[in-house]
């Protein structure tokens, strides 16, 4: 079943083609890692299922049947759809339970205590319970991504968007971050990953998709894609991001 | 006579000092009722200037930028003595409470909008992410961070405004300096124009030297 739908989707700065007419279907539960080379347009594809990035007029995005457009829908959409950033955006000013608690507080009217109390359950899942009454800027980098991974988490989002969420962690911390998304993926959410972990492609990943050019180059199950690619630019990607 | 008998005479300063304290409680009256209104009116304008339709967003930008030009004697002038011309006839309180509320606010509105293009774009970002609209995301995310960068610059602001309420003496509102000329006129003495000096140094140097302390340490917390 479709649960997020792309068709034809076109993304333009100013004269240049970021996104060139991509067809997408990702199915309730799956698990697809998006890859690629930097400029490859990877990003912009999952921040436009979101309407972070505005899309072309022609373009048609769906998220369990609704329109991405504008407005009230846009809302219903945003609710449904969990979003991970690189660099955490966790709110500074804002303890690591406020963070959690704020949209379901705010969106869903969630009453404090109700709110807290979920805040503590997703902490606990994501190993830094113990954290809970620090603000942002006292966390390791990889603890902060486990938080901002909890505060999507508080809105029950059908589909979880992750946009390079290990990139800007010292390398002895990217682990215990693909290790919460590895627990995540097991519980059935839908995950779109963008990502260089090849090995957390491998092991996770229903569909691996390589990106390139704006384009969608190849895709299919990670052993398909990553070990016997049958596009020239795949093998040229792999074999410089794999031999590095 | 000495110079203590005439610029500081205590005698004369017993007298007039009832005087220069009602002029005292009609400034602060003044300067916090402008202050908090040209607040409220600032960040109206920096949000028209940052997220209206681009109509608006034009003509707020030319409000900000004329009454930041216009010399504040002149803009309370205007008020007091041409709008009657209009029908439109203002106490003088009223009058210099409009002219400074209506120079703060431009100012103010610039003070506001450089603290809300400090945030980060990210922080806007996650909180689209999240499904907060926009009411929600300045007041939850962007404002309690963008308060904390502002502060310094309100301040300075508002020692401004209270500086200035001492313009509104010429549209015969009774504020300190008004009440501190008529002390001295009554007994021909400047001693209460130095009682007057006293008082509003006494207040405002506390909140320069406030400002101060407050632009070194986010300063230092910013390296």
């Amino acid at each position: 079943m479709t649960f997020v739908s792309i068709r034809n989707l076109r993304k333009y700065y100013g004269p240049f083609e970021a996104l060139k007419g991509i067809d997408l279907d990702v199915a309730k539960g799956e698990v697809v890692c998006v890859i690629g080379p930097s400029g490859s347009g990877k990003s912009t594809l999952i921040r436009c299922i979101n309407r972070l990035e505005d899309f072309s007029d022609d373009s048609r995005i769906s998220v369990d049947g609704i329109p991405v457009a504008t407005g009230r829908a846009l809302a219903k959409v945003r609710a449904e759809v969990g979003m991970v950033f690189q660099s955490f955006n966790l709110f500074p000013h804002l303890t690591v339970r406020e963070n959690v608690m704020l949209a379901p507080r705010r969106v869903r009217s969630t009453s404090r205590a109700d709110a807290a109390r979920q805040a503590d359950v997703l902490l606990d899942r994501v190993g830094i319970a113990s954290q809970a009454d620090k603000y942002p800027d006292h966390l390791s980098g990889g603890q902060q991504q486990r938080v901002a991974i909890a505060r999507a988490l508080a809105m029950e989002p059908q589909v979880m968007l992750f946009d390079e969420p290990t990139s800007a962690l010292d390398p002895e911390m990217v682990g215990e971050v693909l290790d919460v998304m590895r627990d995540l993926a097991r519980t059935g959410v839908t995950m779109i990953v963008v990502t260089h972990e090849m090995g957390f492609a491998a092991q996770v990943a229903d569909r691996v998709i390589f990106m390139d050019g704006g384009q969608i180059v190849e895709q299919g199950p990670p052993a398909q894609v990553l070990s016997n690619p049958s596009e020239p630019r795949t093998r040229n990607f792999l074999s410089s991001v794999l031999n590095h | 006579m000495d110079i203590f008998d005439t610029f500081l005479n205590a005698e004369v300063m017993r007298r007039s000092f009832p005087m220069l304290l009602k002029g005292l409680w009609i400034t602060l009256q003044l300067g916090i009722s402008s202050i908090i209104a040209g607040l409220l009116l600032g960040l109206a304008l920096a949000m028209a200037r940052l997220y209206a339709v681009a109509p608006l967003r034009f003509l707020t930008r030319v409000y900000i930028d004329i009454f930041r030009s216009i010399p504040l004697l002149v803009l309370l002038i205007i008020v007091y003595y041409a709008l009657p011309f209009l029908g439109i006839r203002l106490s003088p309180f009223m009058s210099a409470m409009s002219a400074l509320t209506l120079v703060s606010g431009a100012y103010t509105a610039e003070i506001f909008r450089a603290g809300i293009e400090a945030i980060p774009k990210g922080q806007f970002e996650a909180s689209a992410a999240l499904g907060l609209n926009g009411r929600q995301t300045m007041a939850d995310v962007i404002l309690p961070q963008a308060v904390r960068v502002v502060i310094p610059p309100l301040t300075n602001n508002s020692i401004n405004v209270i500086k200035d309420t001492a313009l509104a003496s010429v549209v015969a509102m009774p504020d300190l300096l008004k009440q501190a000329t008529q002390a001295q006129a009554l007994s021909a003495n400047p001693t209460p124009l130095i009682g007057a000096a006293l008082i509003y140094l006494a207040f405002l140097w506390p909140l320069v030297a406030l400002v101060s302390r407050m632009e070194r340490r986010f300063a230092a917390r910013r390296r």
